[in-house]
């Protein structure tokens, strides 16, 4: 089970790089959002400042909902997922598999690659730290909600945009706890903790009896 | 009459038609109660007559939250017992707590335009139910964008199940995060804050929109009922046309 889970993994991971550039395409999406700011707000360090944080919160929100329609979806199309269904894995935890592999791929490099575009907004060394630290905890939160709403719009043909609008009012409580906890508080580094495990077992357990009732 | 008994469309049919005058007249006559009792409520030391709009925000409040619950039972019918009723039930609701969620954001922001000096504020409370009233809409959509309603019926209900988390951070909100929107005054611990001359026309006139919702619910119900027989009846017409 556990070589199965893995492979899966690898399978995704191997995917995600190869097919339409991947973690590539997802670090220069974020890295255009990041530049969009200073033209909307106006180049006022001061003020991207304050906002840097929130920005790179919401380039990871949509970095993370983007793909993950695709993730199920292609599955779907071409009866890989009825397959995978019938394997060793159950389907709760092929999801975890596939979303954790899509956290990994699409986005890690954007966290990786955030100290960088946090100096370009101006944000401090000292408020670096901690707002990596809140991505790396939060951002599997969103990942794993975006999966309920691929588990639900699953073969449904405009499926990218209702997977949106079902999602997004879930994950506002991690954006305010996360945007909270990059500000170097504590307490709202716990909540974030909890939201991503809580995700974590909600989100495929969701999304797979949304797959499994959508068949019957 | 049990509720095995109304599984059957036309038994339910033949309940809204026994049932549905009842309920207005019901409502009809608590909301003339409630509005008299409301007119004669006197002014608040401090608010002054706008303490009124407390008789409509607070019940629509209370409706916006007991109707996503509604939903979420009537989802587990869905999925779980596979009542045919139930999904009628989430379908008819779901609309009317859309527009009771949206009054009660109207009405909280018109009276906190006096009270507070500002119509909108991302407070806890305000945003919570903010996002509940993005719920209701996301539901909407879903039920929308899938053409088969048993199929929808299935991930809308899974949907609301996942949206119930939201609804005892609306309730508790304004306790763990004190900030503009005051904590609970009727539903607490050690009993109601709230004097008696304004507790008792708030019950009625909360009684008169819970009796108003079950009114609009069962007409919305014996409504969807009726397309999908229509539905149904098309279909099948359709299908004698090919063959």
């Amino acid at each position: 089970m556990r070589r199965a889970f893995l492979a899966l993994i690898r399978r995704e991971l191997r995917l995600g790089w190869r097919v339409g550039g991947g973690g590539a395409a997802a670090l220069v999406f974020f890295l255009a959002l990041v530049v969009l700011v200073p033209f909307g707000v106006g180049p006022d360090l001061g003020l991207t400042r304050r906002i840097g944080p929130a920005m790179l919160w919401i380039g990871a929100l949509l970095a993370a909902l983007l793909g993950l329609d695709r993730l199920l979806q292609a599955d779907q199309d071409d009866g890989s997922l009825d397959v995978m269904t019938g394997a060793v894995l159950p389907l709760e935890l092929i999801l975890f598999a596939k979303a954790l592999a899509h956290w990994l791929s699409a986005v890690l490099p954007l966290i990786v690659a955030a100290p960088l575009l946090a100096v370009m907004l101006g944000l401090e060394a000292a408020a670096v730290p901690p707002l990596l630290l809140a991505l790396l905890i939060g951002s599997p939160a969103l990942v794993f909600l975006g999966l309920i709403g691929a588990g639900l719009t699953v073969g449904l043909r405009r499926g990218g945009l209702l997977q949106a609008v079902l999602i997004l009012p879930f994950t506002i409580p991690v954006l305010i706890f996360g945007v909270a906890a990059a500000g170097g508080a504590t307490a709202p580094m716990g909540v974030l903790v909890g939201l991503s495990l809580g995700a974590a077992v909600l989100g495929p357990v969701a999304a797979a009896a949304g797959i499994r009732l959508g068949r019957s | 009459m049990a509720l095995t008994d109304l599984a059957n469309p036309t038994r339910f049919l033949a309940f809204v038609a026994r049932a549905l005058p009842v309920l207005a007249a019901a409502t009809t006559l608590a909301g003339l109660c409630a509005a008299y009792l409301v007119a004669g409520v006197p002014d608040d030391y401090q608010q002054g007559a706008t303490v009124r709009i407390m008789f409509i925000h607070v019940p629509f409040a209370w409706l916006s939250m007991g109707c996503w619950v509604l939903m979420s039972l009537s989802a587990l019918g869905t999925l779980v017992w596979r009542h045919p009723l139930a999904d009628v039930a989430q379908k008819a609701a779901a609309p009317i707590g859309a527009a009771f969620t949206f009054l009660c954001l109207v009405t909280g922001s018109l009276w906190g335009r006096p009270m507070w000096g500002t119509w909108w504020q991302w407070d806890a409370r305000l945003t919570s139910v903010l996002v509940l009233f993005l719920l209701y809409l996301a539901v909407l959509a879903l039920w929308q964008a899938i053409e088969e309603p048993a199929r929808a019926a299935r991930a809308v209900a899974v949907l609301t199940l996942v949206g119930l988390v939201n609804i005892p951070v609306i309730k508790f909100s304004v306790d763990y995060w004190n900030t503009l929107h005051q904590p609970a005054s009727v539903l607490r611990l050690g009993g109601t804050t709230l004097d008696a001359a304004y507790l008792v026309p708030l019950l009625v006139s909360a009684l008169a929109f819970t009796l108003l919702f079950a009114t609009l619910h069962m007409a919305a119900m014996r409504n969807e009922v009726l397309s999908r027989r229509l539905r149904t009846m098309l279909l099948m017409a359709a299908r004698r046309g090919v063959a």
